[in-house]
């Protein structure tokens, strides 16, 4: 499904690894009851709301893969919006950490109980503030991804949103900015279409045929993929940011995948049971080819199961932010420019 | 004698010779045109963008939050309001982040009434500004105040709103108000810094070698003191403050007046030593007068001082109406001007209990 520009190659499905499939099936699954286990406690009023990404697991988790974590222009920078839970579990976050943010503890490390679940935070690994307004995050990523490009190296920003935030004027920007011939930017721009704008299908209110042939007026290379299994989004996600890290230009690319939870506890975050589930596609193909047996993965799911109950628990006894804190970190005293830590 | 225009200039040339300023960007801000009120000629790291205000907002976080010092300029402030949720953004990033992530950049946009701009080149932006938790707002009224607060606003850690007043870019300083180091002969400074007309494709500007003169944010300036009547302003009115002031001489009525000079932090101790003394206080800006800035010094002037006034505290600033005409008539009807701030003045100097 390339948009025809120029070919860009990604690797055949023999060339993942069992053991990466392993993983990235591990971490599917620890992503999707991540999730679940988040929308429990919202439902037992362990939180005031939730949203998430249940649905997009074959995606994101391939996406926190291939990330180059790290902090500075030399890795890549993480411009992500509110569903990307399973990205940051493949980067390496705590499970832990997520429900921190849902019970909005003081020891929320990507807010201090500040923030909704979901918007994520954390500087050491160049993943800035995730905030609720769709698409905010298109107009800021060529900013980084401008810093990048004059640093040199192969650090590369990836921003990603929804099919429907698209409509706003923020992603159109994007693909200006991305593009200038004056300076195209390194800067992977990911579309993940689920088809709904909360609770409005796309198809009453977009009417291009793809979202990734917008790119073209741009002259940036895209492509639209199936982000409901792991292996193709690996293989796309590699190809394009190798472009974007080796060309030093824009590449965006969209991905048709499944929302099984709806937009958000505003919709009432019950299952989906008419969507493709990737999570349970994938573990058939692992059973097919006998990369794992039902027993094991049942097994896993039994370990994850117990180990996000027991940081349910744990969670539950920590201590809120204090109403003395509200005036905390309004402004810096931290140069970060000059170098202080 | 620098205009605040060359002033600016001046600044962002030692910001990016010396304080790490990597991007000086916006609208027309690059070669040819240097800025669509020439504050940007001859600068090195300069470069034209988009005409895209979101864009240039979001572009400044960006570079903030990959460690670059950038000055983004949207060209009139008054077609910044379509990105009034990215500077939300930008003015929260650091609070939301609980501490972690800094958003360091300075948005410099020229403000306010004076030059007949219509509709969209005459709107204020200090009420809206001053809504923007998390930001520090500067505005001049002199081109060494320009000079200072910029490369204040530059070297922050935080997110600054640097607002221009228009009807002042032209002005020039006055004597003992210079910046060091410039000529004192205005044709100098232009012949070294000011682009020719026509072709400027091998034009060098050549700077004056002037200092690393940072004006605290938060720290307001006495211009001048007075017995009987405080005057708090800053920006465009504030000069015509001082002049109404001075006039106001001949009629026995001696009036302090401050320049706020940044708007957040703002000096509350000044304004409150100066108001203990004459008890009496007006404030004074051409922003739309509901819900006005000067309302909250207003309120915090009730709440703090109201037993030691002689006289109810006074807001004078602009009319409430969704623009301001292009008509002189118009224009001098819709904002605070000489007469109406003379007359101010000498109302509330009279006023007794």
């Amino acid at each position: 499904m390339s948009s025809g520009l120029r070919p860009v190659r990604s690797a055949t499905e023999a060339d993942l690894s069992a053991e990466l499939l392993v993983r990235m099936h591990g971490l599917m699954l620890k992503a999707r009851l991540l999730e679940e286990r988040l929308i429990q406690m919202y439902k037992q009023g362990d939180g005031y709301f939730w949203i998430g990404g249940p649905g997009e697991e074959a995606f994101n988790v391939p996406l926190g893969l291939l990330i180059d974590k790290g902090s500075g222009p030399q890795h890549d920078y993480c411009h992500f919006h509110y569903r990307n839970s399973g990205t940051l579990l493949a980067m390496g976050a705590e499970p832990i950490d997520a429900l921190r943010q849902m019970k909005n503890t003081a020891t929320d490390p990507y807010s201090g109980g500040r923030n909704f679940v979901g918007h994520y935070s954390r500087r050491e690994w160049n993943v800035v503030p995730v905030s609720s307004p769709i698409e905010v995050q298109y107009s800021i990523a060529p900013g980084t991804a401008l810093a990048q490009k004059r640093a040199g190296g192969r650090g590369i920003s990836i921003v990603t949103g929804g099919d429907a935030g698209t409509a706003e004027g923020d992603f159109a920007t994007c693909l200006v900015w991305a593009s200038r011939p004056a300076n195209p930017l390194p800067l992977l721009i990911i579309v993940t279409n689920n088809h709904y704008g909360i609770s409005t299908r796309s198809e009453g209110q977009h009417g291009e045929t793809r979202i990734s042939d917008r790119a073209r007026a741009f002259n940036i290379e895209s492509k639209t993929i199936d982000g409901n299994d792991p292996g193709v989004s690996y293989r796309e996600l590699a190809a394009a940011m190798d472009y974007v890290r080796t060309e030093r230009k824009p590449f965006m690319l969209e991905a048709v995948l499944s929302r099984l939870h709806g937009h958000s506890s505003a919709s009432g975050a019950n299952a989906v049971l008419d969507e493709a589930d990737c999570l349970k596609g994938f573990e058939r193909t692992m059973e097919e080819r006998k990369l794992m047996t039902r027993a094991q993965m049942d097994t896993l799911r039994a370990e994850f199961t117990l180990e996000l109950q027991e940081a349910h628990k744990k969670v539950r006894d920590e201590p809120q932010p204090t109403g003395d804190t509200i005036f905390d970190h309004v402004f810096s005293e931290r140069d970060l420019v000059r170098g202080d830590q | 004698m620098s205009t605040m225009v060359q002033a600016i200039r001046l600044a962002l040339h030692v910001a990016e010779e010396r304080l790490g300023v990597t991007d000086i960007f916006g609208e027309d801000v690059g070669p040819p045109l240097g800025g669509a009120f020439t504050a940007t000629q001859g600068l090195k790291t300069t470069w034209n963008s988009p005409l895209d205000e979101r864009g240039i907002v979001g572009a400044a976080i960006g570079l903030a939050l990959a460690g670059q010092r950038s000055v983004a300029e949207v060209q009139f402030c008054d077609y910044i309001f379509n990105s009034i949720d990215l500077l939300k953004q930008g003015g929260m990033i650091h609070w939301a982040s609980n501490g972690d992530w800094n958003c360091p950049m300075t948005i410099m946009m020229p403000v306010g009434s004076g030059i007949r701009g219509s509709i969209y080149h005459s709107h204020s932006f200090d009420a809206i500004a001053t809504h923007i938790p998390g930001f520090k707002i500067a505005i001049p009224s002199t081109p060494r105040e320009a000079y200072g607060l910029l490369l204040s606003c530059i070297v922050d850690p935080n997110p600054c709103l640097f607002l221009v007043p228009k009807a002042l870019m032209r002005v020039r300083s006055q004597p003992g108000e210079e910046i060091p180091g410039e000529p004192g002969d205005d044709k100098a400074l232009s012949r070294l810094i000011d682009a020719p007309l026509g072709d400027r494709s091998k034009w060098q500007p050549q700077w004056p070698d002037t200092p690393d003169l940072f004006i605290k944010l938060g720290e307001a300036r006495t211009v001048r003191p007075g017995r009987d009547l405080t005057v708090v302003s800053y920006g465009r009115t504030l000069p015509v403050c001082t002049r109404a002031a001075e006039e106001l001489v001949s009629e026995g009525v001696e009036v302090e007046v401050i320049d706020l000079r940044s708007l957040w932090p703002y000096d509350w101790a000044a304004v409150k030593a100066s108001v203990q003394r004459t008890g009496r206080v007006l404030f004074v800006n051409e922003d739309t007068e509901v819900t006005n800035f000067g309302e909250h010094l207003l309120r915090r002037t009730v709440d703090e001082l109201f037993y030691e006034l002689l006289a109810p505290p006074k807001l004078l600033a602009g009319a409430h109406i969704p623009g301001i005409g292009l008509a002189d008539n118009l224009e001098m009807a819709s904002v605070p001007q000489l007469a109406s701030i003379r007359t101010a003045m000498l109302d509330l100097a009279r006023s007794q209990p």
